[in-house]
């Protein structure tokens, strides 16, 4: 299975869109205060790139690029990681606790990683391949945690900065799509038919982000502000 | 030792089944309260006398209004910025009508619930409307002056 015009046009947005992030960023100003975000948003560009020349040298069905695109991936949800914590130390500073935030993060990153290779170390068969596919699904799992986290902590703390009321609940609706897109994957790795829908539902969701960093960039100045309590699905 | 073999195993394959239904969990209620921060912007809003008129919103607005607005909406040329919200909250709102007729007979707190959150969708869409009048008459008016 190889991709089509439609896959190719999707990845091509996904990145003009990435790239327009770091632009909105720097066009408003704002690009040294959510510096991680941005960090990633040009990671993603830089891979996407990368990709299309593995791509292109050695073939969708290649190794190379099977195993460039998981550990690039993984690459991205840790460059992702960084993001996350670049919001939780903007929620956390006025408390002061943004660095024992992220030493946790780092511990949690580390933890993830080690339960992974005890998981799949256990199945031994294929180790390698399953690893990749095996890490991508934890990471964005404890990513998922993470932001779930950081979501009752706005709540809590009661942040009314729009923009990262929006940056978290994105991060949010990303972590989840993607972690189940993998738990998926992980579930029925022998159905072609259903490989291919996640393929192009992975994609739409790779839009999902920099759509939505756009728009909180675009919409919402940097001291815009709405109340908490409109945001819990339980009205408080 | 043979049973933490197995007892590891079955956890192994478990997972991605725990992960499944605990993502589809939370991506209901991050889409809810993604929608909801869409519409808190929106909320502080005033809408003029002129699209009180053509949408037929009174005082506040409910949820039979969403479609019709949604039609005038459709009508006026597309704002480059308020498409995906549009789209988003679309699907909200027939999500709130969905968990209406499902799970309203269980709770009828719910259904008070989801026809607030109707009418703000409504609302919405009302400003909206508003932001793509004042679009098409910005633009109107720059090719009248070129």
């Amino acid at each position: 299975m190889t991709p089509g015009p439609i896959a190719y046009f999707i990845w091509i947005l996904c990145s003009l869109l990435e790239g327009a992030v770091v632009v909105c960023a720097l066009a408003r100003g704002s690009f040294r205060r959510y510096f991680t975000i941005n960090l990633y948003m040009a990671a993603s560009v830089a891979m996407s790139i990368g990709r299309y020349f593995v791509l292109s040298r050695y073939g969708f069905n290649s190794d190379q690029y099977f195993y460039f695109y998981y550990y690039s991936d993984a690459l991205l949800v840790i460059c992702l990681y960084f993001g996350l914590m670049g919001l939780y130390s903007i929620v956390f500073e006025e408390l002061g606790a943004g660095t024992y935030v992220r030493a946790f993060s780092m511990l949690l990153l580390g933890g993830t990683a080690l339960f992974t290779y005890a998981v799949v170390h256990q199945a031994q068969d294929r180790m390698v391949t399953r690893y990749v596919a095996e890490i991508s699904q934890n990471l964005y799992f404890v990513g998922l945690v993470l932001t779930y986290v950081l979501w009752g902590a706005v709540l809590k703390l009661r942040e009314t900065r729009a923009r990262v009321v929006q940056f978290v609940l994105s991060l949010g609706v990303y972590f989840s799509i993607s972690a189940a897109i993998y738990a998926l994957r992980n579930l029925y790795p022998n159905y072609p038919n259903l490989a291919s829908v996640l393929m192009y539902t992975s994609q739409i969701t790779d839009l999902l982000l920099p759509l939505a960093w756009n728009f909180a960039y675009l919409r919402f100045d940097d001291d815009a502000r709405f109340a908490p309590a409109r945001l819990a699905v339980i009205p408080r | 030792m043979m049973m933490g073999l197995t007892f590891n195993f079955s956890l192994a394959a478990m997972m991605p089944g725990i992960i499944l239904v605990v993502s589809l969990a939370a991506l209901l209620q991050f889409f809810i309260s993604y929608c909801r921060s869409l519409i808190a912007a929106s909320v502080k809003q005033p809408i003029s006398a002129d699209v009180r008129d053509v949408t037929g919103i009174v005082r506040t607005a409910c949820g039979e209004d969403f479609e019709r607005v949604i039609q005038l909406l459709r009508l006026c040329p597309a704002h480059p910025h308020d498409r995906s919200e549009i789209r988003a909250i679309g699907t909200y709102f027939r999500l709130l009508g969905f968990l209406r007729v499902s799970a309203g007979k269980l709770m009828p707190s719910l259904v008070s619930w989801t026809e607030t959150e109707r009418g703000q969708c409504a609302y919405f869409a009302a400003v909206a409307l508003e932001r793509r009048i004042a679009f098409s008459r910005d633009m109107l008016a720059e090719q009248m002056h070129t």
